[in-house]
């Protein structure tokens, strides 16, 4: 069998379950930021091999390219939020930082 | 046939660095996986005709964010906690949960009957996208450029050092060990 939409299609799903599962599993929040790439390259790559075989058009291409513009500033601001939480905790790991809790 | 070929490498080497970020137990392995995944990624999109993207998540991906995220394991660095348990109350869940998600995700895919028609000859899209950014797409653009200074203001507060206030434990810490004489002459 050629390789197709569907193809691509599943290693996009295959990123996305693999993002989810970081996340739900992580403590670090490095490495949960790290499962939000990989939901966001499976997206990517959705947006990419529909607009090559279904729509033939860019329109795609800027979707996969604003949503990376987007991951660079997520990064930055949850990267400095990390910081800011080694700072203030000593850790970084999201389930000791619970002042919060009641 | 090549391009079969080509397309099952990439996807192999997105997928398998994939798993090695999700289950990678040091934080530094896990970042140089994502590297190997994002390169992956980035061959599809070639292979998709997407030079402009390919280009684009080399140098933003893996030039920039990669680098971020792998200076924030350096900063954040506790040696005594390196490797963080993880305990089966909380993967077996979330692999039950992942693996129903990809089922579910696989069913659709290959239950629908997508519209595909031939797409032809992959032509360069660099000028196409920069003419659309420039009409049709403009507002989200010029947006865009709008989040991004806004996120770098952000970070910078996020991160900048705040004065303690006076330093009155310090003193306290200072009149202890500051003379040694009371302590030994009682």
């Amino acid at each position: 069998m050629t390789v197709g939409l569907p193809h691509f299609l599943t290693v996009g799903a295959l990123l996305f379950s693999l993002g989810i599962f970081a996340m739900m599993t992580r403590r670090n929040a490095v490495a949960l930021l790290m499962g939000v790439e990989l939901i966001l390259n499976g997206a990517n790559v959705n947006f990419v091999a529909v607009s090559r075989y279904v729509d033939h058009g860019v329109d795609g291409h800027l979707m996969a390219l604003f949503v990376i513009a987007l991951a660079a500033a997520e990064a930055a601001v949850g990267l400095a939020i990390v910081l800011a939480m080694f700072r203030n905790f000593g850790t970084v790991h999201v389930d000791t930082v619970n002042r919060l809790k009641g | 046939m090549s391009g079969d070929l080509v397309f099952y490498g990439f996807a192999a080497l997105a997928v398998l660095a994939g798993f090695v970020v999700v289950f990678a137990r040091n934080v530094v392995h896990a970042g140089f996986a994502l590297m190997f995944t994002l390169i992956g990624v980035a061959g599809l999109y070639a292979l998709l005709g997407a030079d402009f993207l390919a280009v684009t998540q080399t140098v933003v991906y893996i030039g920039g964010i990669l680098v971020l995220v792998l200076f924030a394991v350096m900063m954040t660095r506790i040696p005594r906690q390196e490797h963080s348990r993880r305990g089966l109350d909380r993967m077996v869940p979330a692999g039950v949960f992942a693996i129903g998600l990809f089922a579910l995700l696989y069913k659709v895919i290959t239950g629908t009957a997508w519209p595909v028609s031939d797409p032809g000859e992959a032509i360069p899209t660099t000028k196409a996208i920069g003419i659309e950014l420039l009409t049709n797409y403009v507002f989200p653009f010029e947006f865009t450029s709008l989040v991004l200074l806004v996120a770098m203001i952000g970070a910078a507060i996020l991160i900048r050092e705040r004065r303690p206030e006076p330093p009155a434990p310090v003193a306290e810490v200072a009149a202890v060990d500051g003379d040694p004489d009371l302590g030994v002459s009682e």
